[in-house]
């Protein structure tokens, strides 16, 4: 991976999707759907990282009890929905997942 | 320089971006611990931070990275994230138009989610002569503190040996539940939500990380239909 190609790409990039309404400065604008669409974005590209990575950490589907990730994760989803802190969410499931790779030992 | 309003307005902005700065500053450590795991070299993870300046989407191509995705999928992929700025810029663009070229180029770059928080609050104010201040102020103190933190993880991640087995990859996992949870508030948004995790794991085996793009398109797809079939029940009412 050449580290330099991907940082100016991902600055061109970046740069160039938050500069390009003020460049015009109000004289460009865009159809409603795909304002609508733009939200729901970052939760399906996330959740679609997250899956896979705790349901299939080797690999392979693996739905047992053995899968730390797994449980570690739907328990930091509870923790999520009831805290309501991103905060208490990282450091409550990393913990539990600390322990149970712990167990698993 | 800078008159006593324009001063007062930019440590006002700095002030305002403090509460976010905070939430922020673990995040800033986190990325800079973990992206060496992730095989990127520090003087890079501290790069992404000072020339990107992207939170979330820092945060995703790491996982990317550490998947061995191609460059052109990261790309892409930083292309698919960022695009919420746009919306963030639409509703910005009528007070900052008048602005000249190189200041307007200063403030679309200091764009995250936590500036737009920032002057989304004080455009609703009243005089809005000098507010640009206050959003220079905002981005100076949180792109500050993103960068220097950044480079604090970075040294600490360095100084700990073979922390990339501490199961630091979950950290990652973790962090994203965290910042998805909170969006899970409508049928469409969970729709969405179901359809893109499903269609992640149908579409893991695919080369080059494609999955990712296809799942999140999908994900969206449903999204929209759910928002559209909601809109028409709610008309024929």
């Amino acid at each position: 991976m050449n580290e330099a190609v991907l940082i100016i790409g991902m600055t061109v990039i970046t740069f160039t999707i938050r500069f390009v309404m003020f460049a015009f400065a109000g004289k460009m604008t865009f159809p409603n759907w795909l304002a609508l669409a733009l939200k729901f974005v970052p939760p399906a590209v996330l959740t679609a990282i997250i899956v896979p990575s705790v349901v299939m950490p080797q690999g392979y589907t693996d739905l047992s009890i053995d899968n730390s990730y797994l449980i570690a994760a739907i328990f930091a989803v509870t923790v999520a929905i009831y805290s309501k802190s991103l905060l208490k969410t990282i450091g409550l499931g990393m913990m539990l997942f600390l322990i149970l790779r712990y167990l698993a030992m | 320089m800078l008159n006593v309003q324009q001063k007062r307005e930019f440590v006002d902005g700095s002030k305002a971006a403090l509460p976010l700065i905070v939430g922020a500053i673990p995040f800033a450590i986190l990325f800079g611990t973990l992206a060496p795991t992730s095989g990127l070299s520090a003087l890079a993870t501290i790069m992404m931070s000072v020339l990107v300046f992207a939170g979330s989407a820092q945060f995703i191509v790491l996982a990317l990275i550490a998947a061995q995705a191609p460059i052109e999928m990261i790309l892409l992929t930083t292309f698919v994230v960022n695009l919420r700025h746009l919306l963030y810029a639409t509703a910005l663009v009528e007070h900052v138009k008048h602005l000249p070229l190189h200041w307007r180029a200063i403030l679309a770059f200091g764009l995250t989610d936590e500036s737009f928080a920032n002057m989304s609050q004080r455009y609703m104010q009243q005089d809005k002569s000098n507010a640009h201040y206050f959003y220079l102020g905002s981005i100076c103190c949180f792109y500050c503190t993103w960068v220097s933190f950044t480079i604090l993880g970075v040294t600490l991640g360095s100084l700990i040996p073979d922390m990339s087995n501490w199961g630091l990859e979950f950290a990652m996992s973790v962090t994203f539940i965290g910042m998805v949870v909170p969006y899970m508030n409508s049928k469409a948004m969970i729709s969405a939500i179901i359809a893109a995790g499903i269609s992640s794991l149908t579409f893991a085996h695919l080369p080059n990380k494609l999955g990712l793009i296809i799942s999140a398109l999908i994900g969206v797809a449903v999204g929209l239909t759910v928002t559209k079939f909601k809109n028409k029940q709610l008309s024929y009412e």
